[in-house]
C-alpha cells in the first residue's frame, strides 16, 4: 500500500507536470458507459473500433516492427518468405511434376501471397481473441481491435509481398499491366473476407476451443482446394464446377486477374467477390458482436 | 448457453435519469453468474451428443448477486471482503471488462484501471513505442499522448533510457512506466487494487501525491484493499463483500469494524 500515508496528509505538492495533468484537450466530452445499452451492438463496435484507430495502427506497428527486431535482415523477411517457398514450390512442379505453364513462377507467387494472407490473418485474428484473453479481462478495449489489426498487419506483409512479385515477373519476362491499380481492391475484399472467417470462427471457438485447433487443418485442406500452385483448367469439368462454391477460389482468381493477367474480371466475378467479401464480413462482424460479451465469461 | 439477459427495453430508463446528483458509478442489482458444465465439455461431438440426450447440467457460480451501490464523485470508495467474495468481479464491471448476466451499471467518466498497468508492454519495443502502446490500450488518442509525452518520461525518470528497449529496464523502471502512463491523464474514476508497490520509497511518494491531487481535483477512487488500517483512514465510504453480496455499505469506519468483529480480528 504505497500512497496510504500519502493520502493521510492531504498536503498538497505542486510540481510543475500537474499543470499538463489538469489541462481538458479540446472536444472532450465525459465519456457515459451504461452496461443496459446494448441494442445495436454491431453499431457500437464498429463505433467504437473507430475511435480506438489510433490503437490499432501501433498494434500494427508492434507486430510488424517487433517481429523483425532481433533478426539482421529485418523486414526484408517479409519478402524473402514467400520468394522463397516459390523457388520450392516452382521446382518441384516444374522439375518434378512437369508442370509446364508460363510464366509459372509468377503464377505461384500472386496466389501464394493472397493465399498467405488469408491464412495468416485469420489464423491470426483467431489466437488473438481466444487466447490473447489476458488484455482483454483487464482493460476495456473494443474486442475487435485485434482482428482488425491482424488485418492491417497482414495487409502491410502483402503490400511488401508485391516487390519481390513484380521482381520475378521482370526476370522471367512476364510483363507488369496497368490493373495493378485496381488491386487494391481485390486486397480490400480479401481483408473483408479474412476478417468475417477469424471473428466468425472464434466466436465458435468461445465455445468450442476445439474449432480452433482444427482450423489449422482445416486451413492446409482448403490450400489444396484452391488453385494456389495448380490451374483450374487441369481438373476434370465437374470439379471445377464444384470447386466454384470455394470463395477464395474467386478472391484469390481476383487477385491473380489484377496483378498477374492483366486482365479485368468480368462483371459476374465482381459481383461473386464482392458477395463474398462482404457477406462473410457482415456474417462475422453480426455474429461476433452479439457474442463477444462472453469472452470475459468464458476464457 | 449463458448469455447475459437484456432488460426490456420499455423498463429501461435513460442513464442520465438515474444518475441524478454526483454519483459517478451506479451498480443496479448487478449479478455476475457463471455457468459452469458440471463436467468438462470442450469438443463439439460430445456436446452435440449429450444435448441431444439432455445429460448436460450446469452450476451456476454466482461472482456477485443482486449488488446495488453508488460511488459519488470525489469520494474514496473502499472494497473489502475475504478472497472470492467478488471485489474483482466488481471492479471488472465498472472497468467494463465484462457486462453484468443482470442488472445494470453505469459509469460516468474515464476510468483508470490501475489493474492494467503496463497492459501490453512489448520487451522487444522500446520505452517510446511502448508509451505510445501501452496509452491506446487506456483509451488515449495518439495526439493525446503527444500532449503527455514528455511528462510521462519525466515523471517516470526515464529520460535516459526512453529509446531503450524494454527488456533492459529493471521491474521498477517498468512499474514506474506502467503508473505514469495510466495516471498521465487526470481520470474521474480510478480504481486501485491492493498491491500497489511502485519502484522505490521516493517514487512511491511520488505516486501517493499524484493520487492525492487526482481526489483534490474531484477524481473518484475506488480502492480494494485487505489492509483494514488503510481502508479505515482513507476510505469516505466502503462496502463489504461476501460471497458476492452485499453485507454492508456504508462509512468506512462502521464498515470495517463490523468486516473485523465478523473475522474474529
Amino acid at each position: 500500500m504505497i500512497f496510504v500515508r500519502n493520502l493521510d496528509n492531504l498536503c498538497m505538492v505542486q510540481f510543475e507536470s500537474m499543470t499538463i495533468l489538469t489541462k481538458k484537450t479540446v472536444s472532450e466530452t465525459k465519456p457515459l458507459y451504461d452496461s443496459a445499452q446494448r441494442k445495436l451492438a454491431p453499431l457500437l463496435e464498429a463505433r467504437e473500433a473507430w475511435r480506438y484507430r489510433d490503437l490499432i495502427f501501433f498494434l500494427v506497428r508492434r507486430d510488424i516492427t517487433a517481429r523483425y527486431k532481433r533478426s539482421v535482415l529485418g523486414i526484408a523477411w517479409t519478402m524473402l518468405n514467400p520468394l522463397g517457398m516459390m523457388i520450392v514450390l516452382s521446382i518441384v512442379f516444374s522439375q518434378v511434376f512437369r508442370v509446364t505453364m508460363e510464366g509459372y513462377p509468377a503464377y505461384v507467387l500472386s496466389g501464394l501471397i493472397a493465399w498467405t494472407f488469408f491464412a495468416q490473418t485469420s489464423s491470426s485474428a483467431i489466437n488473438a481473441l481466444v487466447w490473447g484473453g489476458d488484455l482483454l479481462q483487464r482493460i476495456y478495449i473494443p474486442r475487435s481491435s485485434f482482428a482488425i489489426s491482424a488485418i492491417g498487419t497482414g495487409l502491410v506483409n502483402l503490400l511488401l509481398s508485391l516487390v519481390p512479385l513484380f521482381a520475378v515477373m521482370l526476370v522471367i519476362g512476364s510483363p507488369l499491366h496497368l490493373t495493378i491499380l485496381l488491386a487494391p481492391i481485390a486486397m480490400l475484399f480479401l481483408g473483408l473476407f479474412s476478417l468475417g472467417v477469424g471473428l466468425l470462427i472464434s466466436t465458435i471457438g468461445i465455445y468450442f476451443a476445439d474449432v480452433v485447433e482444427m482450423y489449422a487443418i482445416v486451413i492446409l485442406g482448403w490450400f489444396y482446394l484452391t488453385p494456389i500452385i495448380y490451374s483450374l483448367d487441369y481438373l476434370p469439368a465437374n470439379l471445377q464446377r464444384l470447386l466454384q462454391l470455394n470463395p477464395m477460389v474467386h478472391l484469390v482468381g481476383l487477385f491473380r486477374d489484377l496483378v498477374f493477367y492483366g486482365t479485368i474480371p468480368t462483371i459476374e466475378e465482381w459481383l461473386i467477390t464482392t458477395g463474398f467479401a462482404l457477406g462473410t464480413f457482415l456474417l462475422g462482424w453480426l455474429v461476433f458482436t452479439s457474442k463477444s460479451d462472453e469472452f470475459a465469461y468464458r476464457t | 448457453m449463458s448469455l447475459p439477459i437484456a432488460p426490456e427495453l420499455s423498463t429501461l430508463s435513460s442513464p442520465l435519469e438515474i444518475l441524478a446528483g454526483e454519483d459517478v458509478v451506479i451498480l443496479e442489482d448487478a449479478t455476475v453468474r457463471y455457468r459452469i458444465p458440471r463436467e468438462r465439455i470442450r469438443t463439439f461431438k460430445e456436446f452435440a451428443i449429450r444435448r441431444m440426450k439432455g445429460q448436460i447440467q450446469f452450476v451456476d457460480l454466482l461472482a456477485l448477486h443482486h449488488v446495488s451501490l453508488q460511488v459519488k464523485k470525489g469520494e474514496v470508495f473502499g472494497l473489502i471482503g475475504a478472497n472470492g467474495a467478488g471485489k474483482t468481479t466488481l471492479l471488472r464491471l465498472v472497468a467494463r471488462v465484462m457486462r453484468p448476466t443482470q442488472g445494470r451499471v453505469i459509469v460516468r467518466g474515464r476510468v483508470a484501471p490501475l489493474l492494467a498497468m503496463g497492459a501490453g508492454f512489448h520487451p522487444e519495443l522500446t520505452g517510446r513505442e511502448n508509451i505510445y502502446l501501452n496509452g491506446a490500450l487506456l483509451g488515449y488518442t495518439r495526439r493525446q499522448i503527444d500532449e503527455y509525452f514528455e511528462q510521462i518520461v519525466d515523471f517516470a525518470e526515464l529520460r535516459d533510457s526512453i529509446e531503450a528497449p524494454l527488456r533492459t529496464y529493471s521491474s521498477g523502471m517498468l512499474a514506474r512506466l506502467g503508473f505514469s502512463v495510466a495516471t498521465a491523464q487526470m481520470p474521474d474514476i480510478l480504481i486501485v487494487d491492493e498491491v500497489l508497490s511502485v519502484g522505490d520509497i521516493a517514487f512511491q511518494e511520488k505516486c501517493g501525491t499524484r493520487i492525492s491531487y487526482f481526489r483534490e481535483q474531484g477524481a473518484s477512487i475506488l480502492l480494494v484493499s485487505h489492509d483494514m488500517s488503510s481502508v479505515h483512514k482513507m476510505c469516505n465510504r466502503a462496502a463489504w463483500l461476501n460471497h458476492g453480496e452485499i453485507i454492508q455499505v456504508g462509512p468506512a469506519e462502521d464498515v470495517v469494524l463490523k468486516f473485523k468483529e465478523y473475522m474474529g480480528i
